[in-house]
């Protein structure tokens, strides 16, 4: 494999895995959406560094050029993490709309008790349901 | 507040219905007066929410819109916890007859079933004054959903609906997202919840805008096709409180 593919693989999924770690400790990113990353990124890495083991994969899936095999990864990895974050976004509006209809019910509870607060005989009625 | 007597909420979900509101709550007052009547402003941006509190109803304001699906499960919810026996649902355009939901109420006293629904079709003497297109649209769901439930519906995209308690539970825990009148008939079947339908005569809507603009409509179709296709294939658990959200589903209480 041309050298020269294999030095801006590992300094590119370097990086990544770098700038990952880093903002998980920066507190950026959660843990549990940054292991998709760090796998992805830990993998790439490996590859690109182990030859032997990328041009073994590539023959085995009939790829002519190995580091298209590792660019196939990615890919592969990229579609992942797409998923995973639309499930994770249609999990955060699925909550977001519990919540909302939660704060209506409850602002409307508040004002049911203000209502009757403001009238001194309601008052007794609210305290003794 | 009234003991152990039956209770009736009426639900009206709206969002920017303020030309209208006033009067579809002033309507349920008139001809369903046995019905508390609970507006349910889906993040209005005109005053829907001060027409329909002025008008006597009680409302809940969404600080956000969660279009009609969100509306109607927060009906639900509130029918759930408050006690409520039988819930109607008429939408806030004014499109449904007030005085129509004691047929509503006669026939599942008479029948026994879960949801009863008002629909357009079943009556020959009266013409539903919609477009084509939207007419078609509502024929093709009706073929496939009676052929999905062994039984013939008429009308699923209707929202004139009445449901006794077992149907409140069910939909305030779980209630499809966007457009969930269709997909809400098919939840009924597979909980083995009963549904009859009744024709009704409904009106033209009176202001506003309807929730299924022309635009949307293609996206409508597709959208609840793939719902209904999808929700054959799984048994459309409901997810108890604590586990992870169920997309589309859950309602945490």
């Amino acid at each position: 494999m041309d050298s020269k593919i294999q030095i801006v693989s590992i300094v590119g999924a370097a990086i990544l895995l770098l700038a990952i770690l880093d903002l998980v400790r920066r507190r950026r990113l959660l843990e549990r959406y940054a292991l998709l990353w760090l796998l992805a990124a830990v993998v790439v890495l490996g590859l690109a560094i182990w030859r032997d083991g990328l041009e073994e994969i590539a023959s085995a899936v009939g790829v002519a050029y190995p580091p298209n095999a590792l660019f196939l990864i990615a890919f592969g990895f990229i579609l992942l993490l797409l998923l995973h974050f639309s499930t994770a976004v249609s999990k955060l509006a699925d909550q977001s709309k519990i919540l909302a209809q939660r704060q209506a019910l409850l602002e409307e509870r508040l004002r049911e008790a203000e209502e009757k607060l403001g009238d001194p005989e309601k008052v007794e009625e609210w305290q003794t349901t | 507040m009234r003991g152990m007597s039956v209770r009736h909420l009426a639900v009206v979900p709206a969002y920017n219905e303020a030309a209208s509101v006033e009067r579809v709550v002033g309507s349920l007052r008139e001809h369903a007066p046995e019905f508390d009547v609970l507006v349910i402003d889906d993040g209005s941006t005109d005053d829907t929410f001060d027409r329909a509190t002025a008008a006597g109803a009680r409302v809940l304001r969404h600080p956000f819109n969660l279009g009609i699906g969100g509306a109607v499960q927060s009906g639900f919810t509130f029918a759930k916890e408050r006690g409520y026996d039988f819930m109607v649902q008429v939408d806030g355009d004014g499109q449904h007859d007030a005085g129509q939901i004691e047929v509503l109420q006669r026939t599942m006293a008479s029948e026994g079933v879960d949801v009863v629904c008002g629909s357009r079709f079943m009556d020959d003497s009266g013409h539903y004054p919609a477009p084509i297109s939207r007419r078609t649209g509502i024929h093709i769901f009706a073929f496939i959903l009676s052929r999905l439930v062994d039984g013939r519906i008429s009308d699923p995209t209707s929202g004139f609906r009445l449901y006794n308690q077992r149907a409140i539970s069910l939909f305030a825990r779980d209630y499809p997202h966007d457009y969930p009148e269709v997909e809400a008939v098919l939840m009924l079947h597979h909980h083995k919840l009963t549904l009859r339908e009744v024709p009704v005569r409904m009106f033209t809507r009176e202001g506003g805008v309807s929730s299924i603009s022309s635009g949307k409509s293609a996206y409508y179709m597709i959208k609840v096709l793939l719902a209904l296709f999808i929700g054959l294939a799984r048994a459309r658990p409901v997810p108890e409180p604590g586990e992870a959200a169920a997309v589309s589903a859950s309602q945490g209480l």
